[in-house]
């Protein structure tokens, strides 16, 4: 039961990585890159939770922070990036 | 018992990313696109790791995931507003069908600056942002 649930998980992230991917690359600003970007690493971090269900570790929690961690300074990052003066309306 | 719940929790967070990411493709410019990514895609996360708080059912790793959750419900909403503030002010094409933009007659691009519209009435001093 929950094995066929977590493949079919895996199936869906996949899917939405290829989504989120897709806004990657045609995105026309800069802004919407950084969404697709914020996106890809909330789909990794369902990724690794479903990870550490299917092999039994609890330890990739911590790894699902860390990479939530970095997601939200990156965008922050970003941000500050684009007010100061970074790319202009390409 | 126990493993229909997550595989549930499981199941509805995996759909909660799959409608974000389709919204992020389909909807037209950057405010609706982070409308439906940050969101969903907030949601998909926290519902994947109440699965894994219930999977485990271990304190410590319950701790370590409301923590993770509260993380998200606090970070979320502050890297959604400071993208779309930059998305804004480097003057990105909103969608022709847009109804309602209160900033535009308010900011001004050229002195970066953003008036409340109370100045006058007051009398006081425009107060000049950083």
């Amino acid at each position: 039961m929950l094995g066929i649930a977590i493949n079919i998980v895996y199936l869906m992230l996949s899917l939405a990585l290829l989504f989120a991917f897709i806004r990657l690359t045609r995105g026309p600003s800069l802004a919407d890159r950084v969404v697709a970007l914020e996106l890809i690493a909330s789909v990794v971090v369902g990724y690794v939770g479903v990870h550490a269900i299917d092999t039994g570790v609890s330890s990739f929690l911590d790894v699902a922070i860390v990479i939530s961690l970095t997601a939200f300074l990156a965008a922050i990052g970003f941000a500050r990036f684009l007010e100061r003066g970074g790319v202009k309306d390409e | 018992m126990s493993e229909i719940f997550v595989s549930i929790l499981l199941l509805a967070g995996a759909s909660f990313m799959v409608l974000a990411a389709i919204g992020i493709v389909r909807l037209p410019d950057l405010p609706t696109r982070m409308h439906a990514s940050t969101k969903a895609g907030a949601m998909g996360a926290i519902l994947t790791m109440a699965g894994v708080a219930l999977h485990f059912s271990d304190s410590a790793v319950a701790a370590r995931a409301i923590a993770f959750i509260v993380f998200i419900l606090l970070t979320a909403p502050i890297a959604a507003h400071v993208i779309g503030r930059a998305g804004y002010f480097t003057g990105i094409t909103l969608w022709s069908g847009t109804t309602k933009d209160e900033l535009r007659e308010r900011y001004d691009p050229d002195s970066h600056k953003l008036s409340s519209g109370l100045e006058n009435k007051t009398g006081r001093a425009v107060s000049s942002r950083d």
